[in-house]
């Protein structure tokens, strides 16, 4: 369980990046974190794995405050996986870099080697096992820093806007292995700008506009308050769109993916026939 | 007249055996709005880069067949020949911007080409209005927005006066309203100036409304080319995994119900209306 008690954090320069944060991130969950550039998105999320401590207020990591113990501590229970993948590399080849952070847990050469065949499989990524990451696409490279975490199994994973670069068919494997994630207990967060992939992948969202949270609930709710959207700086997912523009038709407004919004325009339409 | 003509295009990088795109055969029309899209890795980048001579010339490898870019044999001429007809914009616009002013980023181009001072001052000036960034001239790149920096960048390419404009996924580091930005200015650079878009982009949700053509490439070849709402209405763009829009999909799902909505959309806005439509029809 990830506690944030009224988390300011201001920058050296003097940013304030974080005005007053609280929340409650229980395990299990998926959880999206969105808002515009430099809503402070990124800087809530490095206080879970304690590349930043509060300048006020605390933040408890299974109960224990993030300024008691070493990030490589708390590493083995938080991953975090970059935006930029390449600010994560520097090892020759994919394996080595996979099995890095391995080797520095202190795991046994065996599963070393068991827990890098599981991950390289598990994202498609066998073939370049002997290839340098920098020889990747950008698709290819950020499931590279994905399977890095991935293969020592974190109990919560953070994944700073995972969707960049992705073509759909990988979007869609995101989303079937962060449920599945999801189903085995783990807690995901994503930092995200991605409006459809959050629509259809319907997690808890956090919205978050200068510093503060100005919304939090279901994705149902949050994306289809304009109000909300456009203090984010966000735009409607394309489905909510189509709603909002039915309002005066006595059509439920909160709908968001295209199985609700087929489901409620069948029996409109098909009962009209 | 076509501006872009290839026809048997396969191409090899030097790494490798496997060519990066097969027999690609390819008329593109002065003025058109083309979205070329398909998987990671499908090739659409790769044919991109001969549009501008940065294949063969840049990248060496082996071009086998022809293509002719605004009357010029791609073969047969430098790439800085070239990058006078054929702006090119990358994904990250981080690796495209460099100088120490939005200003002087977009004057680069124009200052190599040995152009007199006053005829830099003018294409400046007009390419930083044309992309809305004029209030930012003296900025530094770093200090901008992702969107900002992605509209330097194309400014920077629009004051070269080309035909042609090649996005390679320009939107994708960019937020939803960045993103909206971005795909306007490139659609009035198309409606207002006549320039040729070819749009490199996997968000089909909200490119799609701009298009004339859509190409959608799969394992190095093309499948699919024609008008949007054919492409996105059939069976091979579902197979070759392409994200067709919402309102397509949707239409797509309701039909399969028998629930008829009329002409395929590809817009939300076009839903709204259809189901406006046929529960007025209805009720009437």
């Amino acid at each position: 369980m990830i506690e944030v008690k009224d988390v300011h954090y201001t920058y050296p320069n003097g940013v304030q990046a974080l005005k007053g944060i609280s929340l409650t991130l229980n395990d299990g969950e998926f959880i999206a974190l969105m808002g515009q550039n430099g809503a402070g998105k990124t800087t809530l999320v490095k206080h879970f794995n304690g590349l930043l401590k509060p300048t006020k207020g605390e933040v408890l990591i299974d109960g224990v405050s993030t300024k008691d113990v070493s990030v490589a501590t708390l590493a083995r229970k938080v991953g975090f996986v970059f935006q930029n993948p390449d600010h994560q590399f520097f090892c020759e080849t994919v394996e080595k870099e996979v099995s890095f952070a391995l080797r520095n847990f202190g795991f046994d050469e065996e599963s070393v080697k068991k827990r890098v065949d599981w991950a390289l499989n598990l994202l498609d990524l066998t073939e370049y096992r002997d290839v340098s990451p920098f020889m990747l696409s950008g698709g290819e490279r950020k499931r590279v820093a994905l399977d890095s975490i991935l293969a020592w199994d974190p109990e919560i994973l953070i994944l700073d806007e995972p969707t960049i670069g992705q073509d759909y068919a990988q979007k869609e494997k995101l989303r079937q292995f962060i449920v599945q994630l999801n189903a085995q207990g783990k807690t995901v967060i994503i930092v995200t700008h991605d409006i459809e992939f959050v629509a259809e992948c319907k997690p808890r969202i956090i919205l978050m506009a200068d510093g503060r949270i100005v919304a939090d609930g279901e994705t149902t709710r949050v994306l289809t308050d304009l109000e909300l959207v456009g203090h984010a700086s966000l735009v409607l997912p394309e489905v909510a769109r189509i709603f909002i523009n039915l309002a005066d038709l006595d059509m439920p407004r909160e709908v968001v993916d295209i199985y609700d919004a087929s489901r409620v325009l069948l029996e409109r339409l098909g009962k009209t026939k | 007249m076509a501006i872009i003509k290839a026809k048997d295009l396969t191409y090899a990088y030097p790494i490798g055996t496997k060519h990066a795109f097969e027999d690609v055969t390819l008329d593109i029309e002065k003025g058109e709005f083309v979205i070329l899209t398909g998987p990671s890795g499908c090739g659409k980048t790769t044919l991109c880069r001969c549009f501008n001579g940065l294949i063969p010339h840049f990248y060496g490898g082996r071009l086998e067949g022809e293509i002719e870019v605004v009357g010029m044999k791609v073969a047969e001429h430098q790439i800085h020949e070239l990058a006078q007809h054929v702006g090119l914009v990358f994904q990250n616009p981080e690796n495209q911007l460099f100088a120490l002013s939005v200003e002087k980023d977009v004057a680069f181009g124009l200052e190599n080409l040995g152009m007199p001072t006053e005829e830099i001052r003018k294409r400046v000036d007009w390419a930083l209005q044309m992309t809305s960034i004029w209030d930012l001239r003296e900025r530094a790149p770093y200090e901008l927005s992702g969107g900002q920096q992605q509209r330097a960048a194309i400014a920077s390419v629009l004051a070269m006066h080309p035909e042609i404009i090649v996005l390679d996924e320009p939107t994708s580091f960019l937020d939803p309203l960045g993103a909206q930005k971005i795909l306007e200015i490139v659609n009035e650079l198309n409606e207002k100036l006549a320039i040729t878009i070819i749009l490199v982009e996997h968000r089909l949700d909200l490119a799609s409304r701009y298009a004339h053509r859509i190409i959608i490439m799969n394992n190095g070849k093309i499948v699919l080319d024609g008008e949007p709402r054919k492409v996105f209405d059939s069976e091979d763009a579902r197979l070759a995994g392409v994200g067709i829009p919402k309102a397509t999909r949707l239409f797509q799902i309701l039909r399969d119900h028998g629930v008829s909505l009329g002409q395929v959309p590809i817009m939300s806005d076009e839903v709204s209306m259809m189901v406006k439509e046929a529960l007025a029809h209805d009720r009437g």
